[in-house]
């Protein structure tokens, strides 16, 4: 099997970053639109040539195996050195399929949610570096390569939050995710450098292979009764927490939602923000098997956390894009939660076959819900749920879509997100019953918050605007009814055919039980939200008064925002550089000042002596010779 | 004439040509074509050097020795080797590109031109020294231009910042002859005559209480230039007073002097020295590391921000070749290459904005980009290449560093490391900081000022600058290698 060909889908994006990014002042928009279109339509093409071709002959003896090309692209000691290449395995070639087809979609639908925009190529450009980057990322076959396009995705999603460079929100939401998720690379880099220190690869195959020396072995060295690779891990993982706005390192996806809608579908909701979970999945025997699952145990409770506290945060927001920032929060929380939970042999493994399959159906249908919500604003020109109402008179195409990808997510039987989540919570059940109760409270949280922007946007009062709003275009609606196909029907897909943590294909049984529960609390979720907000009434007040000051908690975010202000603000900046600015300029600099000051002070004062006067070098010259005779003459007589 | 000679040739002829020169049109086609022809030699240098590298195996390369002043055994002796071939090339495009960002020079054009390409000779004769005391006199025709480059063409408080600057070179200047001569006197400890060749010297077994004595003078002497913390407040204020092409070509080559010298001469002559003394450097160039970031976020002054990262970046070379092993070794002749092109780029560009709106206040600016478009993305690539991100050279070279300062196991040096690496996070405040105010948000500048978009002469000099820093960013390894291998030898004393 050759897959080499798969380094084009690298480079095809990246030459259009170039094209389009060189000449974004001569090339017609019109015409950049159509390139870019074109260039991920083949990048997509073969993306799913490749996943056909791998999964039919990828196995050996029923186990799937693993394609790597690569060259040397810096070397550091004898064993240490930086690969560039394409590494092509079940997970990999999943996340393939994701990328290009999200990415292609969003492509075609940009082309008529940006049109008039003044840059237009500009913005093609930079979907071009970050389709580039982000398909380096899941390509990567070693934790450094990784690092190198994680890092890349981070600045294209910089770029692209700060798209409308000159609102001043939008660069501070861009500097940001920028800054945050840098702090949280931090701790992946040091993670990285602890790794490669003790186990002397980045190699993600020696790394994780299950009968190599790292995991039979371990190393040595231990700190505070852990071994030195969970603690490389757990740095890992912070880095990981931080692309996947994890608790608490998520301040910056809401804010994120600054930049044009198809980046948010994208880059927020279906791809990049998913980073986390592909990390952790794909060093997934290492974290399983260091000190028996310890680094993996606290992905599970961070995931559980956050889809928990990101879920309340979502029932009280107004802005509709921020609804969907933290639910996606929430939902990449189950992924965490999912791969956590997991084990590592045949059906044991459900928990990570779960978690992919989850975020393979969780790309569908929230790139969805975020072209749809772009569909409304672009209709009406707000972002605020309270603007809105009875759209479904005016937009019947994103009103259906919308409405399947709110079924999906809220796991509506017979839809593509009523499978994974089945799946998810029956890894919970099997293994963790306090993560299973969280999962499914907060699968009737979801369906809650989701009918909620559905019924406010669609149904709800007759809102007057001051134009009619209207259909989007067919190059926003034939995306959007893709995608919409693609979250009603992926639930059908085996995937415990095709990704399984130990690469062999196992038997997933439909547990009954479990699936009744929680599409349950899923319907009880949608029945209440149908109740308070299908038509107006003042039952959501009353409900917003009987919480209180809970109420205005969540509204607030839980004030985490504010943390950090007072924090970096605070303390950083006022408690720390700022006296170290003072220092500098009134010690170490004053200091030098003075040492210079002071050869001018002497010289001040001994130049009086320079007098210029005859009688005062006489006075001189007879005083020292005076001095001088006396002493001779004191000596001569000892 | 042989290949290196050529370099301090080269230049000496331009001033000559330059001093009949009548205007600014002249002079400076005088200095482009001087330093075309000095950029095209060091281009061409590259490839003689990995051609006579493949045979020749000594420490240094198209050696040449000429007895110079035979009382006290002076030779004017010549060699590169990797390493100072990759600083001449990074002089000679420094220079050049600094020609084209001063092309619209008003004031005493001819005799700018002049004090420019005679400091370029001083640091072009300090690159290809292999003898000390030459090394010194062409290290000290470099720095006194300085004075005259900063005084008259400077802004701002001028005449104070450039008193200062050279004041505190001067110093450091004082302590570096002390030490120079101190290893001169220790030359003969095993016999033979006293030299100040360096080859030579490092065949020398110097006493270890020598090496004790002078480590610190020749350290400190050439690491001022380095802007070692405490030493480095002549930096923001020489910077911030100089004219754009001084200020590229300092803190771009000057500074780089430093960090050259304390691994050509303090470490390499004074092994022992260097490791008695290595714990409490390693502490001050840490803090620098972390304190010139630090500093760097709350100041205002675009060309003070960037003088404050200098004092950040440049401390982590210091800290590299302290760390003394191959890979951050490498990394600090890396981050030295990279610093020169990207803080140039920076100073050229605060330069032009400087020529247009007569501020380098940040508030006083905003959203810059929207009517300097190239100015502006030029701008946001050089912060970000600033910043570490992959695909430039400032990550190569941080990536070498931080590995290699891993690769020592006791806790000392690994707290100090992750010191040195939460400086990405630091960096990124300040550049994001300062892009975000004046690249970006609403536009804003004084009012009554003309801003042209950028002049043709503005794009080249830019784009000379940035060709190198992609290079070296997406293709790593030749240079790396490169690099490695000179540096065995040096590192071959300290281990």
């Amino acid at each position: 099997m050759d897959f080499s060909y798969t380094v084009y889908i690298l480079l095809i994006p990246l030459a259009l970053f170039l094209i389009l990014g060189l000449g974004s002042k001569k090339i017609k928009p019109a015409i950049s639109g159509w390139l870019g279109s074109l260039g991920l339509g083949i990048a997509f093409i073969l993306s799913y040539y490749t996943a056909f071709q791998y999964f039919t002959n990828g196995k050996v003896n029923e186990v799937y195996q693993t394609f790597v090309y690569k060259y040397t692209w810096i070397n550091f000691t004898d064993q240490l050195h930086i690969d560039m290449g394409v590494l092509i395995d079940p997970i990999s070639v999943m996340m393939l399929v994701v990328v290009s087809t999200i990415s292609f979609m969003v492509h075609l639908y940009s082309r008529g949610y940006m049109k008039g925009d003044d840059g237009y190529t500009r913005f093609f450009a930079f979907l071009g570096l970050f389709s580039f980057s982000m398909f380096g990322l899941v390509l990567a076959t070693n934790i450094f390569q990784m690092y190198i396009f994680w890092e890349l995705v981070g600045v294209s999603s910089f770029l692209l939050i700060g798209y409308y460079y000159t609102k001043p929100s939008a660069v501070s939401a861009a500097k940001k995710a920028f800054i945050v998720t840098r702090f949280a690379d931090l701790g992946f880099l040091l993670g990285i450098l602890l790794l490669s220190y003790f186990t002397g690869t980045f190699d993600f195959q020696i790394l994780n292979d299950p009968e190599g020396a790292i995991i039979t072995q371990g190393v040595a060295q231990s700190f505070m009764g852990l071994s030195v690779i969970t603690w490389a891990l757990m740095l890992i993982f912070i880095g990981g927490a931080g692309k996947s706005a994890m608790f608490p390192l998520h301040i910056w996806l809401p804010d994120a939602m600054e930049g044009p809608t198809p980046v948010s579908a994208l880059i927020h909701a279906a791809t990049m923000v998913v980073a986390g979970v592909y990390l952790v999945a794909r060093m997934f025997p290492l974290f399983y098997f260091t000190d028996d699952g310890f680094a993996l145990q606290l992905v599970a409770y961070v995931g559980g956390f956050s889809s928990l506290f990101a879920a309340i945060i979502a029932l009280t927001q107004y802005d509709i894009k921020r609804v969907l920032a933290f639910s996606t929060m929430s939902q990449i929380g189950y992924m965490m939660l999912a791969l956590g939970v997991s084990k590592y042999e045949g059906h044991e493994g459900l928990g990570y076959m779960a978690s992919m399959f989850h975020l393979f159906t969780h790309a569908m249908f929230k790139a969805l819900l975020f072209l749809a919500a772009g569909s409304v604003i672009h209709a009406i020109h707000s972002n605020d749920m309270r603007d809105m109402g009875n759209l479904k008179k005016y937009m019947p195409i994103t009103h259906v879509v919308f409405l399947i990808a709110a079924l999906s997510i809220s796991g509506f039987p017979g839809f593509a997100g009523f499978f994974s989540k089945d799946e998810i919570l029956a890894a919970a059940f099997e293994n963790n019953m306090l993560l299973y109760i969280i999962g499914v409270f907060v699968a009737g949280l979801t369906a809650f918050y989701m009918f909620r922007l559905y019924f406010n946007i669609f149904w709800g009062k007759q809102t007057k605007y001051d134009h009619a709003p209207h259909e989007s275009p067919a190059s926003m609606t034939i995306p959007m009814i893709f995608l919409a196909f693609m979250s009603t029907f992926a639930g059908y897909i085996h995937f415990s055919e095709y990704i399984t943590a130990d690469r062999m294909p196992f038997e997933a049984h439909f547990n009954v039980t479990l699936a009744i529960v929680a599409s349950t609390v899923g319907l009880i979720g949608i029945i209440l939200a149908y109740i308070f907000y299908k038509k107006p009434t003042n039952l959501a007040d009353k409900m917003v008064a009987a919480f209180g000051s809970f109420y205005q908690w969540t509204y607030r975010k839980f004030y985490i925002d504010e943390i950090y202000l007072f924090v970096t603000k605070k303390i950083i900046f006022a408690r720390m550089a700022a006296p170290m600015a003072w220092f500098d300029k009134n010690v170490v600099d004053a200091s030098m000042i003075g040492i210079g000051n002071s050869t001018v002070k002497t010289s001040e004062k001994i130049k009086g002596i320079q007098s210029g006067k005859f009688q005062d070098y006489a006075m001189a010259f007879i005083g020292g010779a005076v001095v001088i005779a006396i002493i001779v003459f004191y000596i001569w007589t000892k | 004439m042989d290949i290196l000679t050529l370099f301090v040739v080269v230049p000496v002829l331009t001033v000559f040509a330059l001093i009949f020169t009548k205007d600014l049109k002249q002079s400076r086609v005088v200095a482009l074509i001087g330093m075309a022809v000095q950029l095209a030699m060091s281009i061409n240098l590259v490839f003689a050097y990995l051609k006579e590298r493949a045979v020749n195996d000594s420490i240094m390369v198209f050696t040449k020795d000429v007895m110079w002043f035979e009382k006290f055994n002076i030779h004017y002796s010549i060699g590169v080797d990797s390493i100072s071939v990759l600083m001449i090339v990074l002089t000679s495009i420094i220079v050049f590109a600094g020609i084209f960002i001063s092309w619209k020079i008003n004031d005493l054009p001819k005799e700018f031109f002049i004090s420019l390409i005679v400091l370029s000779t001083g640091v072009f004769g300090f690159f290809i020294s292999v003898d000390l005391f030459t090394m010194f006199v062409f290290y000290e025709i470099a720095v006194i231009p300085m004075y005259l480059l900063i005084g008259i063409w400077g802004s701002g408080p001028k005449e104070d910042s450039a008193m200062k600057l050279t004041l505190m070179l001067m110093g450091a200047s004082a302590l570096l002859s002390v030490g120079i001569f101190g290893i001169y006197y220790n030359s003969g400890a095993d016999g033979g005559p006293l030299t100040f060749n360096l080859l030579e010297i490092a065949q020398v077994n110097i006493p270890l209480e020598a090496q004790k004595l002078f480590f610190p003078l020749v350290f400190v002497g050439f690491a001022v230039l380095g802007a070692l913390f405490p030493f480095h407040t002549w930096s923001p204020s020489g910077h911030a007073s100089a004219p754009t092409a001084v200020s590229m070509l300092h803190a771009g080559v000057l500074m780089k002097l430093g960090g050259y010298g304390v691994f050509r001469v303090a470490m390499y002559l004074l092994p022992e020295g260097a490791l008695h003394w290595n714990d409490f450097f390693l502490v001050l160039a840490t803090i620098g590391v972390v304190y010139g970031g630090m500093g760097a976020i709350m100041q205002k002054d675009l060309k003070y921000i960037n003088a404050y990262a200098s004092v950040s970046h440049l401390g982590l070379v210091l800290f590299a070749l302290l760390m003394i092993n191959k890979v951050s070794w490498t990394g600090a002749i890396i981050q030295s290459l990279s610093h020169g092109l990207l803080t140039a780029l920076f100073f050229a560009l605060i330069g032009m904005v400087y020529g247009r709106t007569h501020t380098r206040d940040i508030a006083k600016l905003g959203g810059l980009m929207k009517i300097l478009p190239f100015i502006g993305a030029v701008y946001v690539i050089t912060g970000l290449a600033y910043l570490g991100l992959p695909g430039f050279s400032g990550f190569v070279a941080e990536m070498n560093i931080f590995v290699g300062a891993f690769q020592h196991d006791d806790t000392f040096r690994r707290i100090l490391t992750v010191f040195v690496v939460s400086s990405i996070v630091v960096t990124a405040v300040y550049i994001l900081r300062m892009i975000g105010k004046i690249m970006m948000g609403p536009l804003d500048y004084p009012k009554g000022v003309e801003m042209p978009t950028a002049a043709w002469y503005e794009k080249v000099g830019l784009v000379i600058l940035m060709i190198p820093v992609v290079l070296i960013g997406v293709m790593p390894f030749g240079i790396t290698e490169m690099i490695k291998e000179s540096i065995q030898p040096f590192l071959e004393r300290l281990l």
